[in-house]
């Protein structure tokens, strides 16, 4: 028996899973397929930023577009600290496409039109 | 002139301004002082947005993208890099920036939505020396989101609000070591959701009951001292902790922006530090609504955006059918319960159901929230946990405020199992 907060949504249930991964607590299906997600292999959204060139703003926010397993979080930071992205950006441009293997592309979450120059 | 002008164009502002397209007002004018549409939601780059209302979990830019999409198709207009100085009771705005100099446009009405702002050191009085390296959480978030700063490598964070659990995985993500989480009250103030994957995920220690109270260094912070507090929030001689650290970030509450609302003679409500509102999100002014974090502070930004399209719709009813007429009763908050929004309400003005939002003052477990009129209960809901950092709402329909004289009160109790 292992106790868990469901985080995907800010609800917040707090749920039990026992060892044949029985699911009680959580108030939708999601809640069940996350405790048997977390206690078999977790995983979760990394969200950061990658360097941005041509644009208003030096950094582009970016985030997986699927859940990644918990332990490749720190790989998929250091991949990304290589990515530079030229403006304009449209949001859910791929930056990096199935990264690390994973199945998950890195995908831009802000539109950066490209800055006038001068 | 303006059929209505909205300033900020946060979330709040852009839903009460797409809502107000809507309705039928074609004379809108968006008022920002950013470069960008957004507000707040540009630098918050984590996911987590969107649940409740687009049934999807979005990051803050994208949530932001989908209602300036919207808005887009609209006619309404935006002036960005400009800000609000001063309004006044007949709905005059001063603004200035450089597209329009100084000036004065009239509106038939206006939406507040300017947001809210963090506390500082200053206003919580955390004593010790005044070196370089104390940041609140959520200028650390813009430096590091959008700027590109690191603002140090090795962090303690005071308060266990959402901002400082999400800057904690932020710092952690980026390469900083971040030593501890402090709070001084017993249960943390963010969302459990975020204590899990923010602090547990990266094994960052959460001290409740804990405050700091030495900030050491010369130029730059050296190191921070933490003491335990007892129940009166007083901390306990004998229980200091030494962190050495380079940088200190607070969390420790938002304040809602308010200098124009209280110049503008709005009345306003001390609990919830915004101009205290009708059931339609009107003020004290009419023709005058508030609504997002400028009217109470919130932790979701999808009742951010059911709250200002509420406001956003009043103002078109406001100036294509005239100010809302009726009787006017309190809402108040009974035991349990620490503010109520809205604080007045006339039930004839009332669409279909009042939606009542609300915080407790402590943590709940299995409880049930009465809403009450003159010692009866009005309606009744139950729960099976709330905390003071997480806002709640209830609905009571129409039908059930007839007859309702002297006022609403709202309170919470907890129920045997
Ligand atoms: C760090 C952080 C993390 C959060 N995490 C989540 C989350 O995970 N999930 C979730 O659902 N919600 C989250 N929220 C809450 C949500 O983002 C906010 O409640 C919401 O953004 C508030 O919207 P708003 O439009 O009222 O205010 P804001 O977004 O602050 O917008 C106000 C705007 O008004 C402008 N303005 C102010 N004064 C003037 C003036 N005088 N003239 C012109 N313009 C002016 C400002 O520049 C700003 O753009 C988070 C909030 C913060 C701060
Ligand atoms: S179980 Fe469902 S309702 Fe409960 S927190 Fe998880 S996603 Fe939200």
């Amino acid at each position: 028996m292992r106790e868990l907060v469901c985080i995907v949504c800010p609800r917040g249930c707090h749920l039990k899973i026992d060892d044949s991964l029985n699911v009680t607590g959580n108030a939708c299906p999601r809640g069940e397929a996350y405790a048997r997600a977390e206690t078999t292999h977790p995983t979760r959204v990394v969200t950061s930023t990658v360097r941005l060139v041509g644009g208003q703003i030096p950094r582009l926010p970016v985030k997986t577009g699927a859940p990644v397993p918990k332990e490749l979080i720190g790989s998929v930071m250091a991949e990304l600290s290589r990515v530079t992205v030229t403006a304009p950006v449209k949001v859910g441009d791929v930056v990096i496409s199935d990264v690390l293997g994973t199945g998950a592309d890195v995908v831009a979450t802000r539109e950066i039109p490209e800055t006038v120059k001068i | 002139m303006y059929e209505l002008i909205v300033i900020g164009g946060g979330p709040a502002g852009l839903a009460a301004a797409c809502e107000a397209w809507d309705a039928g007002l074609r004379r809108i004018l968006i008022v920002e002082r950013d470069k960008t549409l957004g507000g707040i939601l540009n630098q918050c780059i984590h996911n987590g947005f969107g649940l409740t209302y687009f049934k999807e979990e979005l990051t803050g830019p994208e949530y932001a993208h989908r209602f300036t999409q919207l808005l887009a198709k609209t006619g309404v207009e935006v002036r960005t890099d400009t800000m609000v100085l001063r309004i006044t009771p007949d709905r005059r705005v001063h603004m200035t920036g450089p597209s329009c100099g100084y000036r004065i446009e009239e509106a038939s009405s206006v939406i507040l939505a300017m947001g809210c702002r963090e506390r500082t050191r200053g206003a919580i009085g955390v004593p010790g020396a005044r070196p370089a390296g104390v940041f609140t959480a959520g200028a650390a978030q813009r430096y590091v989101n959008v700027e590109g700063w690191m603002p140090g490598k090795r962090v303690v964070i005071l308060g266990s609000g959402d901002i400082g659990l999400i800057m904690a995985r932020r710092m952690t993500l980026e390469g900083a070591k971040v030593l501890a989480c402090v709070e001084v009250m017993p249960y943390s103030g963010g969302l459990t959701r975020n204590i899990v994957q923010c602090l547990e995920d990266y094994k960052i220690p959460l001290y409740l009951s804990h405050t700091v109270t030495d900030v050491l260094g010369r130029d730059r912070v050296e190191k921070v001292i933490v003491s335990r507090v007892d129940e009166n929030r007083r901390p306990i001689p004998g229980t200091e902790m030494e962190f050495a650290c380079d940088t200190l970030l607070l969390s420790v509450g938002l304040i809602p922006e308010n200098e124009l609302t209280a110049a503008a003679g709005i009345r306003m409500d001390p609990r919830t530090k915004g101009a205290a509102v009708y059931e339609n999100m009107e003020t004290s002014l009419p023709g005058v609504f508030a609504c997002g974090n400028v009217a109470h502070v919130h932790d979701l930004v999808d009742y951010v955006t059911r709250e200002s399209q509420r406001a956003g719709a009043a103002a078109a009813r406001f100036v294509l059918n005239g100010p809302a007429a009726g009787e006017e009763i309190p809402v108040e908050n009974g035991p349990g319960v620490s503010y109520t929004v809205p604080q007045r309400v006339r039930p004839e003005n009332v669409d279909k159901s009042l939606g009542i939002f609300f915080r407790v003052n402590r943590i709940f477990g299995r409880s049930r929230i009465c809403v009450e009129a003159e010692g009866r209960e009005v309606c009744g809901f139950d729960r099976e946990r709330m905390a003071p950092g997480e806002m709640e709402s209830v609905t009571v329909p129409k039908k059930l405020l007839a007859g309702v004289k002297g006022g609403l009160t709202v309170s919470v109790r907890e129920v045997e199992k």
